[in-house]
């Protein structure tokens, strides 16, 4: 185990699987000469050379389908994207090919590819940078979709992505990069796709929440903890796409309540289809109205203290555990 | 610039027997979606369903000189480059009537044919979308380090999309053995080229970018379209380099089966014109008969044979079986995909 | 100043209520606490007193009508007083569910089927008459034999959340009514309206049978001895006029035997099991039209003398239906006699919170076999019916056992 930070654990994943399988290759904008716009693909171009870590031209729909492509007949692309705000360029290479490549074609092509970069919001970078388009991609059959909140997380289910035989959407979040977190230095270290992990253990409430606001939340928890003696249950289900809902079902039945957070927009958002699964598979188990608590229902704004206002911060979290545990 | 061909009066070096087997196909392919209309009409077929007739010597031409390990992928219109790549007419006809028999068990239908063995990469049925993943089929042809080429089909309206200067330019810039054939057939649906072009030979595009050889030629002319396209997968295979094919031809019947063959935005003079004047498979027997290459009885052979595989296509369809509803949810990813019944108790 | 009568809620069970009797009418004077009307509840029935003075000015419900509590009954206010705004509001909120309670005639075939639900009230926790629950709280009554419209919730918009069954469990808030179908026969057949205590049986004694599984345990008890007893000790007492009866001589041993087996003096109340610490004897008394359980608290402590004076005393308001709803609630066992009615023996049905009922049938003389020798002698038959997830076969027996010895030998229980 070392400390490191996200984007490292982002780069050992990477590396380590171009090592073991020489049909994995790189490409996106910026990921060679520059090492990566976040600095994730830090030194893979002089490891590995410029067929295998390609920098691209700014043309997002091309080099998605490129990759696509390349699955095709075998490779097993990994498309880094400066921002997933980007691939709205690309979509049709994600939802129309990728996606749908191995029905379409009853199963005899498969689709060993991995979209991957930051997704959400980073620091005032307005409206067009900013956006958390997970229930977007977690809409589509075909696609599976993976959101690590920590480096630990990070590395291992990148891992598993890349050896996933089907498309995964890897969305990273913009303002992880730097944080920090105990991962294993093993390379064989995976986490498999599709589990929840529960990040703390409670008995009074469910917070179910995935990505940057993991940490809102358990900052939450510990408020909550302190000053109002409600044991919080943290579940960061990690994969949006096929989710293990199981865990969050099990937790809910427990403690018969059950706040959503996210960072994206709060109509048709993961939330939604979270609060879908639990009323129909734990109705009998609530004792309150599922509250979620979402990005604001609003562009990104520029401006520094509207956009802490858009988070799904941790005071926000605290509001909503108090009222489903009936204590505002 | 492009290079313009004109009139081929060579038969290219080939054996009388390559040349009967290019009309076999050529013939192969006009009785197939015949029939495919037909059968669209009496009800067996359904959706979107366009038909290749009047267009039979791109993809014979373009088709016949390549291994059976290059690649070949194109947009909707892909009955007759199924079939001319050695795909299985049964599995197309039963594809089309959406059994499981069908190259992809019924879910891809008539835009959606693909066939892993012959390295059809497939019907691809948006607009411009299929472009970049030709690309990516040359990327992993020279990562591999092979002497494959990818060739790609595309329609006249392509040429105006942003994906056509995405895959386009990464295909030079990377170098790679892709051969992109326009096939102009001078409309994108209804609209004419020059509509909606601001060029007025497609190939021209060739141009724009470094080390791409750009042909605009007769489409009509099976026999140009195979030299052009030998060329151009020498320059693929051996240099590494891209090209760029305009086969200006026409389609004889509408759109799709909704679009009748003619009506406003052509007239039925234009379409009479060309099925007189420029019907392909005519036009390519004149040249055998001019050269002395076949014989009339083998002519009436050949329909005979491609009847029986035609006849035999549609039994094969009809006795297949329709998909059962569990398959609904197969073939959608790798492994098990239990949540799709999960939320799904009813159907 | 105007003042309403009003249906009020008497016990936590109460949801609706039916006017006996007016003892006022409209245009009777009235001073506050005067008695205005009766009403029966579903244990008791109980007067209504005037809150202020004045004239009984208007009467909303009439005799024999069954309102939910909460209902206005009647004005009474000065004479000239303007009372159109409370008559108005009452009409208002008046509920669509006033229903005499006359017995009608049915026809031979009815229309189709419909089940059988306790005429709906609004429950506390309702806006608009909705009963407001989540559906764990719903979940959780249903386990546990809760009547939902019994609560009041204490969440958003008073709905009843998780901790409100909760409360209600240690309460020992009774179950809902039985709602099965009912099936119709093409029999000819009277339509008897339930009155407010036979709703409260049916409610009460659903969720016996049903939710509890049930056990039996007979015995045959020699009464010789305690029939003695009982003869001295009305004989020492015939001066002051008392008299022990033999029910109040079974319910002192039972109680005496109880506090010598405390596992059998228990409720099951669904994540626990409540061994009471005291023992509080509900006696059930046949009244006109049902029965009802009143409680004679703490008879383990009791002498005999007092046992006996209580029990007539509680037993005599049964019948006159004053009892109290502190009167009739919580019994931590129940003794259930029909040996008047020449019963030899029966089961009876576990009267919640309980989790015992002791059957008692007719003392008879019969030959047994004593010392190797057949004698004549009084034999009574108990059984004990209990909860078999709170108490199991051989605490019962062993309880049966102690009681059994305690009445053959009664100086044990001087011990």
């Amino acid at each position: 185990m070392a400390v490191i930070t996200y984007r490292d654990a982002l780069n050992q994943a990477l590396r380590e699987e171009m090592r073991r399988d020489p049909d994995i290759f790189l490409m996106g904008e910026e990921v060679g000469a520059y090492q990566g716009a976040y600095k994730v693909s830090r030194g893979l171009l002089e490891e590995f050379g410029e067929w295998r870590v390609r920098d691209m031209p700014i043309a997002e729909l091309g080099f998605t389908g490129l990759g696509v492509g390349a699955a095709m007949v075998g490779l097993r692309p990994i498309v880094e994207y400066m921002t997933w705000s980007f691939a709205l360029l690309a979509i049709d290479g994600i939802v129309n090919s990728a996606a749908k490549m191995r029905y379409m074609s009853g199963s005899q092509f498969k689709m060993p590819i991995t979209f991957r970069g930051p997704s959400g919001a980073a620091n005032q970078l307005a409206a067009t940078h900013s956006q958390a388009l997970d229930s977007w991609y977690a809409h589509v059959p075909g696609l599976k979709v993976v959101a690590p909140a920590t480096a630990r997380d990070a590395k291992g289910l990148l891992k598993s992505a890349i050896r996933d035989d089907d498309p995964v959407v890897f969305l990273e979040g913009e303002l992880l990069y730097g944080s920090k977190d105990d991962v294993p230095e093993d390379e064989d270290f995976t986490l498999p796709l599709g589990v929840s992990e529960i990040k703390r253990p409670g008995r009074d409430v469910t917070v179910v929440v995935h990505s940057r606001p993991l940490h809102s939340a358990l900052a939450a928890a510990d408020t909550l903890e302190r000053e109002d003696g409600i044991s919080v249950e943290v579940i960061d289900p990690r994969t949006l796409r096929p989710m293990d809902i199981d865990t969050v079902l099990d937790s809910v039945r427990k403690t018969n309540r059950c706040v959503i957070v996210e960072e994206g927009w709060p109509v048709c958002g993961i939330g939604a289809q979270i609060v879908d699964d639990i009323q129909r598979e734990a109705f009998d188990y609530l004792d309150a109205p599922i509250a979620r608590v979402t990005g604001a229902d609003a562009p990104h704004p520029y401006a520094a203290n509207l956009e802490q206002l858009h988070f799904p911060q941790a005071d926000l979290i605290v509001k909503a555990i108090r009222q489903v545990c009936y204590r505002d | 610039m492009a290079t313009k061909i004109t009139q081929s009066d060579e038969l290219l070096g080939l054996d009388r027997g390559a040349l009967i087997e290019m009309l076999r196909w050529m013939v192969l392919g006009r009785r197939f979606e015949e029939r495919a209309g037909e059968m669209y009409q009496v009800g067996e077929i359904g959706g979107f369903c366009h038909l290749y007739i009047g267009q039979e010597a791109v993809a014979v031409g373009a088709l016949t000189p390549l291994r059976g390990d290059d690649y070949v992928i194109t947009a909707y219109r892909d009955h007759v480059h199924g079939l001319v790549r050695g795909m299985d007419p049964g599995a197309i006809m039963a594809e089309l009537f959406g059994r499981v028999d069908g190259s992809s068990k019924g879910k891809g239908g008539s835009m959606h044919l693909f066939d892993a063995a012959t390295n059809f990469m497939g019907g691809h049925a948006i607009v411009g979308g299929h472009l970049p993943i030709a690309v990516g089929i040359g990327y992993a042809i020279r990562y591999r380090d092979t002497d494959q080429v990818c060739v790609c089909f595309l329609g006249d309206s392509v040429a105006n999309i942003g994906a056509f200067n995405e895959a386009l330019n990464m295909a030079a810039l990377f170098r790679l053995p892709v051969i992109f054939i326009i096939e102009n057939n001078q409309y994108g649906m209804g609209t004419a080229v020059h509509r909606a072009a601001a060029i007025e030979n497609l190939a021209d595009r060739a141009c724009a970018y470094s080390g791409m050889q750009g042909w605009t030629i007769d489409g009509m002319e099976v026999l140009e379209v195979r030299r052009t396209v030998e060329m151009a997968v020498e320059r693929a295979r051996t240099h590494k380099l891209p090209s760029l094919i305009e086969a200006k031809t026409y389609r004889f019947v509408g759109h799709s089966m909704s679009d009748p063959n003619y009506g406003h935005y052509r007239t039925k003079e234009e379409v009479h014109q060309f099925k007189a004047h420029d019907d392909p498979i005519k036009g390519y027997i004149e040249t055998l008969r001019a050269h002395g290459m076949i014989k009339e009885s083998e002519l009436s052979d050949i329909e005979a044979e491609v009847k029986k595989i035609v006849d035999d296509s549609v039994e094969f369809a009809k006795r297949s079986p329709v998909p059962q509803a569990d398959d609904l949810y197969d073939d959608i990813y790798s492994g098990e995909y239990p949540d799709a019944k999960r939320r799904d108790p009813w159907r | 100043m105007a003042s309403r009568i009003v249906m009020s809620k008497l016990s936590p069970t109460m949801e609706e209520g039916r006017v006996l009797k007016w003892v006022k009418q409209e245009g009777d004077p009235v001073e506050s606490g005067d008695v205005v009307v009766e009403v029966e509840t579903d244990k008791a029935t109980m007067e209504v007193e005037a809150m202020g003075s004045g004239v009984l000015r208007k009467i909303l419900v009439q005799e024999d009508a069954t309102v939910p509590t909460g209902t206005t009954l009647g004005v009474v206010a000065a004479e000239d007083e303007d009372i159109s705004a409370i008559l108005e509001e009452s009409r208002a909120v008046a509920p669509a569910t006033v229903q005499a309670t006359a017995s009608v005639q049915g026809p031979a075939t009815m229309e189709p089927s419909a089940p059988v639900v306790p005429s709906a009230a609004p429950s506390p926790a309702g806006d608009g008459g909705r009963l407001k629950a989540s559906p764990l709280a719903k979940r959780m009554a249903d386990e546990r034999g809760i009547r939902l419209e019994a609560l009041r919730g204490t969440g958003p918009g008073g709905r009843i959340i998780k901790r409100d069954i909760e409360a209600a469990a240690s309460a020992g808030v009774p179950a809902a009514a039985a709602t099965a179908p009912v099936i119709d026969y093409d029999i000819p057949y009277e339509r008897v309206e339930l009155s407010q205590l036979r709703k409260a049986i049916a409610r009460n004694l659903i969720q016996s049978l049903g939710p509890i599984p049930h056990f039996f345990l007979t015995r045959e008890i020699d009464m010789g001895e305690v029939l003695k007893l009982r003869g001295e000790l009305n004989e020492s007492l015939a001066e002051s006029g008392a008299k022990i009866g033999v029910n109040d001589i079974i319910v002192k041993t039972a109680a005496q035997a109880l506090s010598e087996h405390p596992d059998v003096n228990v409720s099951f109340a669904g994540d626990h099991i409540r061994r009471f610490t005291r023992v509080d004897v509900g006696i059930a008394v046949a009244v006109r039209d049902g029965l009802i359980t009143p409680v004679l608290r703490d008879a383990a402590s009791k002498g005999l003398r007092q046992i006996s004076a209580e029990s007539r005393e509680l037993i005599a308001r049964a019948r006159n239906r004053k009892l109290a709803p502190e009167d009739y609630q919580g019994a931590t066992f129940t003794i259930s006699n029909l040996g008047m009615y020449g019963i030899d023996e029966f089961t009876a049905v576990i009267n919640p919170p309980a989790a015992t009922i002791l059957a008692v049938g007719a003392t008879q003389e019969k030959p047994v076999v004593v010392d190797g020798a057949v004698a004549i002698r009084p034999r009574m038959r108990v059984t004990l019916s209990c909860d078999h997830r709170a108490v199991d076969g051989a605490m019962g027996a062993e309880f049966l056992a102690t009681f059994a010895e305690m009445l053959e030998n009664p100086l044990r229980m001087v011990l």
